[in-house]
């Protein structure tokens, strides 16, 4: 599946693990929180980047103490109309600070890339065929927006009053 | 009344930019059915039983002139010369040609409007009461705080896939016109400690299958936290609200399920982070500037007893008879507030062709301040009518037959468009309304029974609020035979309260008598003064229960 990343189509070398695969060596992966909990000591002893991949339901709440451990989240959607990870992405960055990447993986729609921007998502899984162009005009689609993010855009609110 | 700048101008053109681009991609099979409806229906476009129909905002129920004659030619345009309007205080279209949305969309823009989450499972058009600014006793012009909740809510990036679709409604003073209990979120506008405005907030409000009263849970927030606590509730129902159950993903059942006490503790621990992130703040310079645009009109300074008046309400028992239901109290000397009644016995309630719309724009720019509000019990009112105007704006109403005087009567009532339109129903709604309208058509008898609200659904989801009728009907299906089952006892207001089920459910051909003993039976054990849901309240379902099914 093709990666875009901050607006770009980029190379993705992290490897998505099942809860039952080997752990492939010196490989950036992503595990499940669940793995996460039960081998905690085996993956904090490689020697490669480490994310981990929450499924709705799970909410960061549940990796918060650990998040300095992992350079990447990935929040699943897993229907489009499930906007869980929406939440999860808001809070990943506003309450726990996270910089590393918060990528959404699952069944996104083009129309739901610009709030994800919004609520701190930075990584796309995408589907086949996605034209960056599109990418782009999805995010331009409008110039202004009412409510304070993380993302720091100034709202309506704040360009109406100089601030 | 608000008017945009360009920055809401830019944001709603932009939008409809977005979903030409959408019909594009769906009438070229880029996007399926299934990915294209989410993207429909926040944009109001819902399909139907027999076409798509296209709902409109209008937020808070208010119009200018101008946006109502842009509604007119829309029906004459792109519809059968007619709209309806709705107990979201919407308009909605029920013919238009999917093609021609964008369209339409470009000629609402023209006027400020938008079709914009009218439906979806997002934070819908907010709801308002249709007095706003001209009732006394007011705490605040609730208009103020539903245009802030308007634009905070429009696109909100995180809460734009919510379990289930999202109601709020704010009322300005402690009677309640906008059923504020009835919604997911419902703001009453009280007196800080400060004296300044605040607010109280309710939660988990909500008819469709399971009906529930909101609980307070936040009292006398201060406009400066209104935001965050908003957002904060709305973070723990995106998280927790149930998503496995379409029956059950309203956040009523959430709040059901926690209980009131667990869900407070939620949100105000939620509401702690929130804050203190200071990212959700609401200048004051925004509510000062919202506020300019509903400073009072220009009133003149006139004595409160209008002789005109009175001379023509003596002269004229018909105009007499519309005075006495249509026109209520105002705040302002010499001014009054005039209802537009849209349930003509033998019409469809809510409906208004498209020169009925055109009177009207006209009406309200020549006698109140050029400004119209829809009625979530699907009725328009002028608010700020001089007691002077108010024979010559009958006159103009009575013209194009929008003089009927049934306001809060037997005959008027709250209708969902049932098996007439709707995919969903187990019965029809329209037929059952006209036909107790015709038996009550009678004048006098309706003044003589006084206040009673009949609300119709066709389903159980509850579009015609039967829940909190004072007589509620619901269209049940039997064995492929529509039935019709009573509660009786709802109320939407400040005593609110959802109605008891009478009992075994009645045929078409049963409902008009069925209503008829429940009235007589009313009249029968009535107090003086006492209106029905007052003895309603006072002696139970029982003696009419007994009335009722002794007949049958
Ligand atoms: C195409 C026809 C319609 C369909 C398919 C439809 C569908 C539904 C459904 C499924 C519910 C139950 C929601 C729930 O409990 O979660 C509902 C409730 C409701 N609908 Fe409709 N509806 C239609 C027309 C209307 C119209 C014309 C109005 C007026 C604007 C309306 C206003 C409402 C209201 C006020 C409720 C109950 C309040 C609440 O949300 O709890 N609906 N509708
Ligand atoms: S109450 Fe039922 S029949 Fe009536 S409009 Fe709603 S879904 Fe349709």
């Amino acid at each position: 599946m093709p990666l875009i990343k901050n607006g770009e189509f980029a190379d993705d070398n992290w490897i998505l693990v099942g809860d039952e695969d080997e752990l492939p060596a010196d490989t950036p992966v992503i595990v499940s929180a669940a793995r996460w909990q039960a081998e905690r000591e085996t993956l904090l002893g490689r020697n490669a980047p480490l994310g981990v991949k929450l499924e709705a339901g799970e909410a960061p709440e549940l990796i918060a103490d650990d998040l300095d451990r992992f350079q990447l989240v990935a929040v699943n959607f897993p229907a489009f109309k499930d906007g869980r990870g929406f939440s999860y992405a808001s809070l990943l960055r506003d309450r726990y600070g996270f910089d590393g990447e918060v990528r959404a993986v699952g069944e996104v729609l083009r129309d739901q890339w610009s709030l994800m921007v919004r609520c701190g998502f930075d990584a796309f899984d995408v589907a086949d065929g996605t034209k960056i162009d599109a990418f782009k005009e999805a995010l331009g689609e409008f110039s202004h927006v009412y409510q304070a993010t993380g993302d720091g855009k100034k709202t309506v609110w704040q360009l109406r009053h100089g601030g | 009344m608000y008017r945009y700048d360009e920055f809401d101008h830019t944001l709603v053109k932009e939008r409809v930019t977005q979903f030409r681009g959408q019909v594009e991609r769906r009438l070229a099979g880029d996007i399926t059915e299934d990915q294209f409806k989410p993207l429909r229906l926040m944009n109001g476009v819902y399909l139907q039983l027999h076409a798509y129909m296209l709902r409109v905002a209008v937020p808070y129920g208010t119009l200018s002139g101008k946006q109502m004659h842009m509604l007119a030619d829309i029906a004459t345009k792109y519809d059968k010369g007619y709209g309806h309007f709705t107990t979201r205080q919407n308009i909605q279209y029920n013919w238009p040609a999917l093609s021609d949305i964008p369209a339409i969309l470009d000629d609402l823009a023209s006027v400020e409007m938008h079709a914009i989450q009218t439906s979806g499972n997002c934070i819908r058009n907010v709801t308002s009461d249709q007095y706003a600014g001209a009732a006394a006793g007011e705490v605040d012009d609730p208009r103020i705080w539903s245009e802030i909740i308007r634009q905070w809510s429009t696109f909100h990036p995180e809460f734009t896939f919510l379990p289930r679709k999202f109601k709020f409604a704010v009322c300005g003073m402690n009677e309640d016109r906008a059923a504020i209990r009835f919604h997911d979120i419902g703001i009453e506008v009280v007196k800080g400690k400060d004296g300044a405005p605040a607010f109280d907030i309710y939660v988990g409000g909500g008819q469709g299958r399971t009906p529930m009263i909101g609980h307070l849970i936040g009292e006398a927030v201060p406009a400066v936290d209104l935001i965050a606590y908003l957002e904060s509730i709305m973070r723990v129902y995106n998280m927790n609200g149930r998503r496995d159950n379409l029956y059950k993903a309203r956040i009523k059942i959430l709040v059901h399920a926690l209980g009131a006490e667990e869900m407070k503790r939620q949100v105000e621990e939620e509401f702690v982070h929130v804050k203190e992130k200071g990212v959700v703040n609401l200048p004051e310079e925004e509510i000062a500037r919202i506020r300019a645009y509903f400073a009072p009109p220009a009133y003149e300074a006139l004595p409160d007893e209008s002789s005109a008046l009175n001379e023509a309400m003596a002269d004229n028992k018909k105009f007499a008879d519309w005075v006495k239901t249509n026109v209520a109290e105002h705040k302002a000397d010499g001014y009054a507030i005039a209802n537009i009644s849209l349930k003509p016995v033998g019409g469809v309630a809510g409906d208004a062709s498209d020169d009925q719309m055109h009177v009207m724009a006209d009406l309200a720019t020549q006698y109140s301040f050029d400004e119209l509000r829809v009625t979530h019990e699907q009725n328009i009112v002028l608010a700020h009518v001089k007691k002077d105007d108010l024979f010559a704006l009958w006159q103009g109403l009575e013209k194009a037959a929008l003089g009927t005087p049934n306001l809060a009567l037997i005959t008027d009532h709250i209708v969902c468009p049932g098996l007439d339109y709707c995919a969903l129903a187990n019965a029809r709604s329209i037929p059952i309304s006209q036909e107790i309208a015709e038996r009550f058509n009678d004048l006098d008898r309706q003044h003589n029974i006084g206040e009673l609200k009949v609300k119709i659904s066709g389903c159980i989801n509850a579009c015609g609020h039967h829940h909190v009728g004072h007589i509620g009907i619901l269209g049940v299906d039997k064995k492929g035979t529509e039935f019709y089952q009573i509660s009786l006892g709802g109320s939407a207001d400040e005593n609110a309260s959802v109605g008891d089920i009478l009992g075994p459910a009645f045929t078409e051909d049963e409902i008009a008598d069925a209503i008829e003993t429940i009235v007589e039976t009313y009249i029968k054990i009535r107090q003086e003064g006492e209106r029905f849901i007052e003895t309603y309240r006072r002696v139970g379902k029982e003696p009419f229960k007994e009335t009722l099914y002794a007949t049958h």
